[in-house]
């Protein structure tokens, strides 16, 4: 379809803006906000990487997230078997990732993997998504996903457990340090990226929350101690 | 009265009266007001952080030109197709072609008031295409064939139980009476509907110029959903959803889900910037962004109102609004309901159809101190008074104004009118609202004091004499 209207809307709005609003969020002191970048006026974020963590655990468990601390990799592995066992699991889907792939093969279990072009069934069928993330952040107790780190768009909200696989260098204080990160690890920010921020939830249904609403009942973070 | 108010002041009598509405929706906010008092409490300071974002809406919708076209170009160089529309149904009519050269038929829409407000959904079912609302609250309400209620809690004002007739009766399902169950029959059903959709609905919360990325922000996971398994996505955008930079979003997030919803983040945000990349194994392989004006450059320019351009639909003005708590979201008749809409609705869709919302008002101020960017919006509700008044005036005010201001001037007069009310009073008292009395629409729904036994200056000459 042609796209005549591009013109014409920008023609109107040079003409409305030819006239200048006044700034009225100056006023009462909005001025002295000018000049700090907004973060500072956000929930404070500690400075040393040990409070960094406590801070991401304490809003993480605020927000129904299962965040367990791993000494190392043996432990996670033991981690994931503890809750294949508990869960039953049958089938497993998980992307290649360093912190993954070790305690992938001692799971044992058949695994989807999305790092390949899959079946979108298939993975709705999976009992759990195991993925890497980017970077946590502390101030929100959040999981910043992208396709790279996370085996793609969908790995990560289909499957109902979702299971992230961290060290506590990722630790981050808040959105801004994430961007910053992301930014550093891919030059530019790429064409998919998600903030989760605890298991997904509803409260449409007279404002009573409720887990699982159409993503990840559960949400597990396995946080390795050591690099 | 036009018909748009005649149905208003229906709907809104009617509701008021409502003591189960009132008490339900009470309920349902009382929740939020604790929720959002917690979060806003842990704000090293949450004015300076309003005036941060309201800095940053500042800057992109007095700027917008610019932002737009730079959001264009970031988007366009990564295979986004962006079309601009001028209104509604040229907005629906390119969507719909691009269903048909893509071959849709089935279409799954996560939650969108911008797609509510052109009607979207009902466009495309009339061009052949099956859609479903994948948001539980909007899924609950499209079933039952009503607007949503809150543009953020759309489904508010219903019960579990009238939610699991509406289930029995469209879904076949069993009864259910805990949120949970009735949440997970709704999970069940999009489950499929996910899988077979060939294209992908959503709105945007926000549209970064800096790096071409559009923003959504949701707490159930179906947008991520919907934005992802459709071979086509299709995400309608309000030209003033746009900010500069990057970093805008590490404020206005936040603020979004704590004037929101009383969280410190929302469960899913969600940056999208482009479809499927060569090496990426899922995703659409389609991405269009359709940039919609419908008549907001009237209200940008409006420069005095221009503001409200810099709303981010958090509905918190609603949640704190008397009118809104009183009379319910359906009564506005509007998209977009309580203060924020009875502000944008006369210049949407026409100041003299629309302008009886912003009468609806206790001008209390309430809604502008809730607004996290700072839009001033109870003195938008007397500038739409002002101006409405000033375009077509009411021939009876003017003179009832010069009378009365001629009778003040004059205190001989109205020392005579005391004594006159303290004998007439219990003749207004017995006619008051009734056929009779020539002020019933004032009378009819206020008291009339009634008359003091003895004015000031009576009382003080009673004391003076006896001294």
């Amino acid at each position: 379809m042609p796209n005549d209207s591009r013109e014409k809307i920008l023609r109107r709005i040079r003409e409305a803006l030819s006239v200048t609003a006044p700034a009225r969020h100056l006023a009462h002191g909005g001025d002295q906000a000018a000049g700090h970048p907004p973060q500072d006026w956000l929930p404070d974020v500690p400075e040393s990487p040990d409070a960094l963590v406590a801070l991401f655990e304490k809003n993480s468990r605020d927000l129904k997230t299962d965040v367990r601390r791993c000494a190392d990799p043996a432990a996670v592995a033991a981690e994931l078997a503890t809750l294949a066992r508990e869960e039953g699991w049958k089938s497993v889907a998980s992307h290649h990732f360093a912190l993954g792939d070790d305690a992938m093969r001692s799971l044992g279990l058949p695994a989807l993997l999305t790092d390949a072009p899959y079946e979108k069934a298939a993975l709705e069928r999976c009992d759990v998504g195991i993925s890497g993330c980017d970077v946590l952040v502390a101030q929100t107790g959040g999981i910043v996903v992208t396709s790279a780190s996370a085996g793609g768009r969908a790995l990560s909200v289909l499957p109902p457990h979702h299971i992230v696989i961290a060290t506590r260098r990722q630790l981050v204080g808040d959105l801004s340090d994430a961007f910053d990160a992301v930014r550093a690890a891919y030059g530019s920010i790429p064409s998919f990226l998600s903030f989760i921020t605890g298991p997904s939830r509803t409260g449409d249904i007279e404002r009573i929350l409720v887990l699982g609403a159409h993503g990840p009942k559960k949400l597990t973070v396995l946080l390795l101690e050591t690099p | 009265m036009p018909a748009e108010a005649a149905q208003f002041h229906h709907d809104a009598e009617r509701l008021t009266h409502d003591l189960r509405h009132r008490s339900l929706i009470q309920k349902a906010l009382g929740g939020y007001y604790v929720k959002r008092d917690e979060q806003k409490a842990k704000y090293t300071s949450w004015q300076m952080a309003r005036a941060s974002a309201a800095a940053a809406k500042y800057e992109a919708v007095n700027h917008l030109d610019t932002y737009l076209l730079e959001f264009t170009a970031k988007l366009e160089a990564r295979g986004t197709k962006v079309f601009w529309a001028a209104d509604g149904a040229e907005a629906a009519a390119y969507i719909a072609s691009v269903a048909r050269e893509a071959e849709v038929k089935r279409i799954i829409k996560s939650k969108t008031m911008t797609g509510e407000e052109i009607h979207l959904g009902q466009a495309l079912e009339k061009a052949g295409l099956e859609v479903v609302e994948s948001d539980l609250g909007e899924f609950i309400v499209q079933l039952r064939e009503e607007p949503p209620y809150h543009i953020v809690f759309p489904s508010m004002h219903l019960t579990r139980g009238e939610i699991s007739e509406t289930f029995e009766k469209m879904l076949g399902s069993a009864p259910a009476d805990t949120p949970e169950e009735l949440t997970m029959i709704a999970r069940d059903v999009m489950r499929m509907k996910y899988c077979q959709a060939d294209m992908g609905i959503s709105g945007a919360n926000f549209a970064v110029a800096e790096t071409g990325h559009i923003s959504i922000t949701e707490n159930e996971g179906n947008a991520r959903l919907s934005t992802t398994l459709p071979k086509v996505l299709v995400s309608i955008v309000g030209i003033e959803k746009v900010v500069p930079k990057l970093d805008d979003l590490a404020v206005l997030l936040p603020m979004l889900a704590t004037a929101g919803a009383g969280q410190n983040m929302t469960c899913y945000n969600t940056l999208l910037g482009g479809p499927r990349e060569p090496g990426e194994t899922d995703g659409p392989e389609e991405f269009h962004v359709v940039l919609l004006d419908n008549r907001r450059t009237a209200l940008l320019a409006d420069a005095e109102q221009r503001d409200a351009l810099h709303c981010i639909r958090c509905g918190a003005c609603l949640n704190v609004c008397p009118i809104f708590k009183n009379i319910g979201g359906h009564s506005y008749g509007t998209t977009y309901q309580g203060p924020i809409g009875s502000v944008i609705t006369p210049h949407l869709r026409g100041l003299q159809s629309w302008k009886h919302l912003s009468f609806s008002s206790s001008l209390c101020g309430a809604c502008s101190e809730a607004c996290p960017v700072k839009i001033d919006l109870h003195h938008h509700l007397l500038q739409n008074r002002r101006n409405a008044i000033a375009q077509r005036p009411v021939w009876w005010e003017k003179p009832i104004f010069i009378g009365f201001a001629w009778f003040m001037r004059r205190p001989a007069l109205y020392r005579m009118a005391a004594p006159m009310l303290r004998l007439g009073g219990p003749i207004l008292h017995a006619i008051r609202g009734k056929f009779f009395d020539p002020a019933r629409l004032w009378t009819g729904t206020r008291d009339l004091p009634p008359a003091p036994a003895q004015s000031f200056k009576e009382f003080w000459r009673a004391r003076y004499a006896k001294r």
